[in-house]
């Protein structure tokens, strides 16, 4: 087979999956820092995002709110939703057995789930906006996968500065080493919960504003970005954000270019067969540690 | 400055400290000695409210600490820099020293403090990008009393800051200590390296099974014959 570095098709495919990449990064913001610093992984986190669709869709198609305003009411819409899973939910049991958080947190995806179906019913809605393409050669970029891929490296920047040069964001990284010294230095690790919550809300919150431009809204959406924001995650070490930006390129590339080559299911076969094959030969992720 | 009366504390049922009254004026250095297991750290744990306090009165500066949390302990002026370091050690030594300094009215006076702890451990400006966790346990000893200062304490608690060290490094654990003294804080020590601390502090209070069994200056302490066969071995 060539090799087809002088077909245009093929270097769209790359971008194509380079620009999927960045949205795949961003969606696994959220969860890998939620899992970073409390240790609790949010299986209804993809719920979350699908929340934040509906709530920009209804704001900006059903009351006219401009798009901007009704993007940033989702963002905090789903801050408030991951602070309350917090609050109501994780807490009271974050000191029992690990499996329960587990567990409850699949409880919440049905049922976040069941309960979209219900209110917003199973129709499909589109948010109707389309910012055209971008021509370079060849070559045809949709603009909203490109300010997709804009928005999410932004967010990976924002959030490192946040996390490396505020002291909010210096306690989020000393909390997931010690616990339990926290207080000693004036912090209570419950606060501290609660705000990191609310950051991987928000974070989910941004990653709706991206999908919402890009794909049709409906109940059962979690479960298309559900599963691979989470493999992407223990691909790269879960809790270990630059291991999971690293695993979001690894994965989407792979799916753009099975879809090259045949058609875009296989892509997401071999995508989760080299998934599975990963976790044999580093169980830990990309770059997790042995423990 | 600080006053405990009649305290007793523990974790869930077991029992920790048993009546203990103590207090440590402005100014001086205070030592609690005794064997392992005595209750030593449990009683800075209890002064920082990180065990539950269940019977007596721990006041600082007369104001009453019962119904103070944990985290709040550190806004009255007590520093705990606590057994084994507890660093992060995954933040640089700056950022550990960044977290000491975390509370609302530390962060105005980060800067002249940070300058302070380096001029006071020159070591820690050399490493002040390493990970705390791979520095040396001395360093780290270091590390951790910065990191303690950064609040601007008026007391600070001190759990055996020797402990797991080499002999050799012991002894410059106990310099900083003097140092720390010298530069006027009024310090509360927790040590089982007793002959060591007793030169390094004006009173002790000798702690067995969670009870003041004597107390004393330093001298009478070291000189006491008790004293002296159970614990420094002469």
């Amino acid at each position: 087979m060539d090799f087809p570095l002088t077909d245009p098709f093929f270097w769209e495919t790359v971008i194509q999956g380079l620009l999927f990449g960045g949205v795949l990064a961003l969606l696994s913001l959220g969860l890998n820092i939620i899992f970073g610093v409390i240790d609790v992984v949010w299986i209804c986190y993809a719920e979350l995002i699908m929340l934040g669709m509906y709530t920009i869709y209804f704001l900006y198609s059903d009351y006219g709110v401009p798009l901007p305003l009704a993007m940033l009411a989702g963002i905090l819409v789903v801050a408030l939703l991951g602070a309350a899973l917090h609050y109501f939910i994780i807490r009271p049991i974050l000191h029992t057995e690990p499996i329960n958080q587990l567990l409850v947190t699949g409880g919440v995806l049905f049922f976040l789930q069941g309960f979209a179906t219900l209110a917003f019913s199973v129709e499909f809605r589109n948010l109707g906006v389309s910012f055209g393409s971008i021509e370079a050669g060849d070559m045809y970029i949709p603009t909203t996968r490109l300010l997709a891929f804009i928005v999410s490296l932004v967010a990976v920047v924002g959030l490192w500065l946040f996390l490396k040069r505020t002291y909010l964001g210096t306690a989020i990284r000393a909390i997931s080493q010690d616990r339990d010294v926290m207080p000693l230095m004036g912090v209570s690790p419950g606060k501290i919960y609660l705000v990191t919550s609310a950051l991987g809300g928000g974070l989910a919150g941004l990653g709706a504003c991206l999908l919402v431009l890009l794909y049709d809204i409906h109940p059962a959406i979690g479960l298309t970005f559900g599963p691979i924001t989470f493999m992407v995650c223990v691909m790269g070490g879960l809790g270990n954000m630059i291991g999971g930006f690293i695993a979001a390129f690894i994965f989407a590339e792979f799916i753009a270019l099975g879809g090259f080559y045949a058609e875009i299911e296989w892509g997401y076969v071999i995508a989760f067969a080299f998934f599975i094959v990963m976790m044999f030969i580093r169980p830990q992720g990309i770059l997790g540690s042995k423990s | 400055m600080l006053e405990l009366k009649n305290v007793s504390a523990g974790y869930g049922t077991f029992q920790a400290l048993f009546d203990v009254s103590l207090e440590v004026r402005a100014g001086e250095a205070v030592a609690v000695i005794g064997p392992n297991g005595a209750g030593k750290t449990s009683l800075l744990r209890v002064i920082s409210k990180v065990i539950d306090l269940n019977g007596g009165e721990i006041a600082m500066e007369g104001v009453s600490l019962n119904d103070v949390p944990a985290h709040k302990i550190i806004e009255m002026g007590i520093a705990h820099v606590p057994e084994h370091r507890r660093l992060f050690p995954r933040l640089t030594v700056e950022e550990n020293l960044k977290m000491g300094g975390f509370i609302a009215s530390a962060r105005s006076h980060f800067d002249e403090r940070l300058a302070y702890v380096y001029e006071l451990f020159p070591r820690m400006k050399e490493r002040r990008h390493q990970l705390a966790g791979t520095m040396s346990g001395g360093e780290q000893q270091m590390c951790a009393i910065g990191r303690g200062l950064m609040s601007g304490p008026k007391l600070l608690l001190l759990d055996e800051p020797s402990a797991g060290l080499a002999p050799v490094i012991v002894q410059q654990v106990f310099d900083l200590v003097r140092r720390i003294r010298e530069e006027g804080y009024t310090v509360l020590i927790v040590e089982q390296n007793i002959q060591q601390v007793l030169k390094v502090v004006d009173r002790a209070y000798l702690l067995e099974v969670g009870q003041i069994k004597m107390s004393g200056s330093s001298r009478e302490l070291l000189e006491n014959d008790d004293v002296r066969r159970a614990y420094i071995g002469l």
